[in-house]
């Protein structure tokens, strides 16, 4: 059982590895599936059987969510602003690699104290958690594309929900789904956001929009 | 009787490490849709080249003689410390993962010493890429190995591996699992295999190990691609007594089982090759340096 969680935990971080390490927009998207894979059934190794009813419905769920929809919004996003690859991060691909790396020492160092906090069995979830938020942050500031940078923040948000499962297996479901359908809503807004931009100026960079007069 | 199974995989790697050539070229001519080679092809090429003689240059010194010698004689000593599957190695001492690592390091070093002793400028480009990269993999494959030893509390080859797995040291299992991924990166780097080099590569500007030996004739040729299997069958070893979960009881069965291991390693680098494209030559170091991420992924994880 805990091998599995372990297993579970481990794909985590590579997927984290794998979002630092490559330049592709569409392998970045396809990992997040992975992602969202790995997180909705995470919950399910932790907690006892039989399993909750709660559980046994948040799991398709969060999957549908992070592991459909959010994916296929991505891809449209892509699709639509003819961006297949981010070409000059802030941040070069080795060295956000070898950041990941310091990230993840770092969040062994942080989350010591915490271990007692949580739920038996999930010890490595928590630095795990903390490393894809930390990654996902790391993506937000060290790339230019806006949909990198979506990309990002769904990490960020994936690191969240790893938090709360290794705290608390029944967290309420309401909040879970409330969770849920703000990261939705946000990258809905976000889509739509890059959308304008896209068709506004022929190119999603931030760091060029700083330049813009008038 | 271990140590006669130890043994009897000793004298099973010098036979049968051609062959691990012979499966990846079969497997990848399957790919292709070809009948490809025989599997004995290996063998073949060994005996045609032991039966030539060699041309020496004569800018050349014992330098380039002794590469091939001394490569080979290290892999020979190599193989006596490596564990395969359940069976250990013949001779196992505390520290003997450091032996491995720099005895590796020494036949690097005395083939890259033959390829600048030719003095031409593509063997010292191809020594120049080997080392560059050797760097990179060593630091993996050391780091993986430090894993190994914190986690099982050994500090032979054989005792690391033979506590994964088998219930007493549960908390290594995982990061060995991290450190395998790890080794079979450095794996597919050490022995020149795709996605680094390519070994069947025509062209010098983009080879890497292929370049060095190209001075190479006759009996000393042979000698560094009989080297070149054996290296092949000890990583393909070591990767396999990292991954095999079942302990069967019977010594020979062991054997039999890490042998199967083996094969499929080769079957497993058989089929990368052939899905995957060869990297360019600045991105190698970046999969190098996820090999050492992982290595160095799963330490935080021993040390936490």
């Amino acid at each position: 059982m805990t091998i599995w969680t372990e297993i579970l935990i481990f794909t985590l971080m590579l997927t984290n590895y794998r979002l630092l390490a490559t330049s592709r927009l569409a392998a970045m998207i396809d990992t997040m599936v992975l992602q969202a894979l790995t997180l909705s059934v995470i919950p399910l190794t932790l907690a006892a059987r039989p399993w909750p009813l709660e559980l046994l419905a948040l799991t398709p769920l969060t999957l549908g969510v992070k592991g459909v929809l959010l994916p296929w919004l991505l891809r449209r996003g892509m699709r639509e602003a003819g961006v297949q690859r981010e070409v000059e991060p802030f941040l070069g691909f080795s060295a956000s690699v070898l950041a990941g790396i310091v990230l993840l020492g770092l969040s062994f160092l942080i989350t010591r104290p915490l271990q007692s906090a949580a739920l038996q069995g999930a010890h490595f979830l928590l630095p795990g958690a903390l490393f894809t938020t930390l990654v996902g942050l790391t993506i937000i500031v060290s790339r230019r594309k806006a949909l990198t940078q979506v990309i990002g923040y769904l990490a960020m948000e994936n690191g969240v929900y790893a938090f709360g499962a290794a705290l608390a297996v029944q967290e309420p479901l309401l909040v879970e789904m409330g969770m849920l359908l703000d990261v939705l809503v946000a990258v809905f807004v976000m889509g739509i956001t890059i959308l304008h931009i896209s068709r506004e100026f022929d190119h999603i960079d931030t760091d060029r929009l700083s330049e813009l007069k008038d | 009787m271990p140590l006669t199974v130890s043994i009897l995989h000793l004298f099973l790697a010098l036979l049968l490490g051609p062959l691990l050539t012979g499966i990846i070229n079969r497997t990848k001519a399957r790919f292709a849709g070809r009948k490809g080679s025989p599997l004995m092809q290996p063998y073949f090429d060994l005996l045609k080249l032991m039966r030539k003689g060699a041309v020496y240059s004569r800018t050349t010194s014992w330098v380039f003689r002794a590469g091939p010698v001394v490569g080979l004689s290290v892999m020979l000593v190599c193989l006596l410390v490596v564990p395969a599957g359940r069976i250990s190695g013949v001779v196992s001492f505390r520290g003997d993962f450091l032996f491995l690592a720099y005895a590796l390091g020494l036949m690097r070093f005395v083939t890259v010493l033959a390829a600048m002793d030719t003095g031409s400028a593509f063997e010292g480009m191809g020594a120049c890429r080997e080392v560059q990269f050797a760097l990179l993999a060593e630091l993996a494959f050391l780091a993986g190995l430090t894993v190994l030893g914190l986690g099982s509390g050994h500090l032979s080859l054989s005792g690391m591996t033979a506590s994964l797995w088998s219930g007493s040291q549960a908390h290594v299992n995982a990061p060995a699992l991290l450190v395998a991924m790890s080794i079979l990166m450095v794996l597919l780097a050490e022995n020149a295999r795709i996605p680094v080099d390519d070994p069947t590569t025509h062209l010098e500007l983009t080879m890497i190990h292929e370049v060095m030996v190209l001075d190479h004739g006759g009996v000393d040729l042979a000698f560094i691609e009989y080297a070149a299997a054996l290296k092949l069958w000890l990583y393909a070893a070591f990767l396999t007594s990292l991954v095999i979960p079942v302990e069967t009881g019977s010594p020979l069965l062991d054997l039999a089982a890490a042998v199967c291991g083996i094969f499929l390693t080769a079957l497993c680098v058989g089929v990368i090759e052939s899905t995957m494209a060869r990297l360019r030559l600045r991105h190698v170091p970046r999969m190098l340096l996820v090999a050492m991420a992982l290595s160095l992924a799963a330490l935080l994880w021993v040390l936490r």
